[in-house]
């Protein structure tokens, strides 16, 4: 069954999906809160390109924006609405001409936006001024898709299905707005993710975590929001303990090391588990994360706790002092 | 050695600390574990995001720009230190029905067979006595459960199932759980219940919480069929 319902007061049809490609979800910064019930935040993955997208149009930086992955994705347009695409180069066009990412755009309706094929990353967002409006579920509008609940219908997007934004007059004073381009990320297929050891560091040998951080990991296909699997060299563990640990809490980042001896990058639709993790991705490398796909690299760089919210107190610098050009405006 | 004498303090990155309070599963470990987090609750600091609490240590998500490392690590150890004052719920017990084998209970005959009893007397013992609820994970509202009688701790399967109805009744090692959702899953299938473990709309979302007590009654296949009518 396709998303179509009864229109609510205050609320307008934007886009009808004509193809909704290989994944599109909506997503905002995620379900916090119910992990105690075992509810996994979910959430966008790449947040920085995320808040950008939703700060370009206008919006507060959690409104429900679409997370597009890799291509095909097909939308029409039902009204006059501003957009703004951020994340993975995935080669949007509107009616067949090649759109720019990071600022803002004026659609107006029976425009048809197309996302073509992927040129570097992996995730695109699209932002719009209201942001989409689906019913939040526990205080979040994230589609958890293993848990089939949140965003539309708790699964990804349909051919035919109608999305629904706020009936407000677009912000057209944010028309052409671009964010800076040197601030723009830049996704490549060798990628540098900065850790911090721990929590089972000390599960492993010396040499083991050597080569953890010594060695390059290609990311293989099976990678999803729950998580990024590694192919590379075998991480040695202390013979001494045992395999498994008994059960605890996940975040987006951690990397576990299975018996198998290869790495794993958790992502944000897992709450517990019970293998061994040899470091966390730091916050701010989490959007490079969520950009890999399939054939890409990482190499792992340890680096201090202090160092880490140094870097990311830079990143919410930057993302300040946007928000104050925009407010000029 | 079950309790540390001293909290261990590890960094699961730059946004999480888990607070790791002991070595096996046991209910003093999981006590305190529920202690310390109604006590981070009830004081509902700035800059903490989430609380995880499992079997024996809570992770805390926090969020470095409003609170500090320093500043959170000498809250939680203040926290820890006057622990006993906090109230402390009485459990509650939850009676759960299960329609135990046939095609509800797939491995009912092959764990009696294993432990070389009959499969009613697989569904007498899991049915005699309360499991304490150890913590929720791994999906919404799965709670993990124990400790199994001696004479029905059983592995988990070798080759995991692909698909395990919602609602089932499993056990492994000395743990027993109920999948509320369909999902992959490696335990040993001998039962399914009909009562909704978990529902998105409700408040809370799930039925079964942590530090509580379900005990487990067989029903028939009819009472199992007009259970929600």
């Amino acid at each position: 069954m396709v998303a179509k319902r009864e229109l609510r007061l205050g609320q307008v049809e934007a886009f009808e999906v004509l193809e909704p490609g290989i994944l599109t979800t909506v997503q905002d910064l995620g379900r916090y809160g119910f992990s105690q019930f075992g509810v996994p935040p979910s959430g966008a993955l790449d947040t920085f390109s995320f808040r950008v997208g939703n700060l370009l149009v206008g919006n507060q930086e959690e409104e429900a924006c679409l997370e597009i992955t890799v291509m095909g994705l097909k939308l029409k347009v039902l009204r006059e609405v501003v957009i703004a695409i951020t994340g993975g180069e995935l080669f949007p066009t509107l009616n067949g001409e090649s759109l720019e990412m990071w600022r803002t755009h004026l659609l107006v309706e029976g425009d048809v936006i197309t996302f073509k094929r992927l040129r570097s990353g992996c995730r695109a967002y699209l932002a719009l001024s209201g942001g989409l409006i689906v019913s939040k579920i526990m205080g979040s509008r994230s589609t958890y898709l293993s848990g089939r609940f949140g965003g539309l219908e708790g699964r990804a997007l349909k051919r035919g299905d109608i999305l629904y934004m706020l009936d407000r007059p677009p912000s057209l004073k944010k028309l052409g707005f671009r964010f800076p381009g040197d601030w723009i990320p830049s996704f490549k297929k060798e990628v540098m993710l900065r850790v911090i050891p721990g929590p089972q560091d000390h599960h492993f040998t010396e040499k083991g975590f050597q080569t953890f951080s010594s060695s390059a990991y290609q990311i293989t296909p099976q990678c999803d929001r729950m998580g990024v699997r590694l192919e590379g060299p075998k991480i040695e563990r202390r013979p001494d303990v045992e395999e498994s640990i008994i059960s605890e809490g996940l975040i987006s980042g951690a990397i576990q090391v299975p018996g198998d001896g290869k790495p794993i990058i958790i992502l944000t639709e897992l709450v517990t588990g019970g293998y061994t993790k040899i470091a966390t991705v730091i916050s701010t490398d989490l959007t490079k994360v969520a950009q890999l796909k399939p054939g890409d690299q990482v190499r792992f760089e340890p680096i201090s706790i202090e160092n880490a919210h140094l870097l990311l107190k830079e990143q919410e610098q930057r993302l300040k002092e946007f928000r104050a050009i925009i407010e000029q405006r | 050695m079950a309790l540390y004498p001293e909290t261990i303090f590890r960094l699961m990155g730059d946004r999480g600390l888990l607070l790791e309070l002991g070595d096996e599963i046991g209910s003093e470990v999981n006590e305190k574990v529920r202690r310390m987090t109604l006590a981070i609750q009830a004081e509902s600091i700035e800059g903490i995001v989430e609380i995880v609490p499992t079997y024996r240590s809570l992770l805390i998500l926090y969020n470095s720009l409003i609170l500090s490392f320093v500043d959170l690590k000498k809250r939680l150890e203040r926290i820890e230190k006057g622990l006993q004052q906090t109230p402390f719920p009485e459990p509650k017990l939850t009676q759960i029905p299960a329609l135990y084998g046939g095609s509800y209970g797939p491995d009912l005959e092959e764990v009696a067979k294993y432990h070389q009893i009959s499969p009613e007397e697989v569904i007498q013992l899991h049915c005699s006595k309360p499991y304490f609820i150890y913590m929720i994970g791994f999906m919404p509202g799965f709670p993990y459960m124990g400790e199994l009688p001696e004479a029905l701790i059983t592995s988990r399967l070798k080759t995991p199932r692909l698909s395990v109805p919602a609602g089932s009744v499993a056990i492994a090692q000395r743990q027993t759980g109920i999948y509320p959702m369909e999902s992959p899953g490696g335990w040993q299938i001998i039962g399914r219940t009909p009562v909704k473990l978990f529902n998105p709309e409700r408040e809370p979302p799930a039925l079964l919480q942590m530090g509580n007590l379900v005990q487990f009654f067989p029903i028939s296949e009819k009472e199992f069929k007009e259970w929600h009518k």
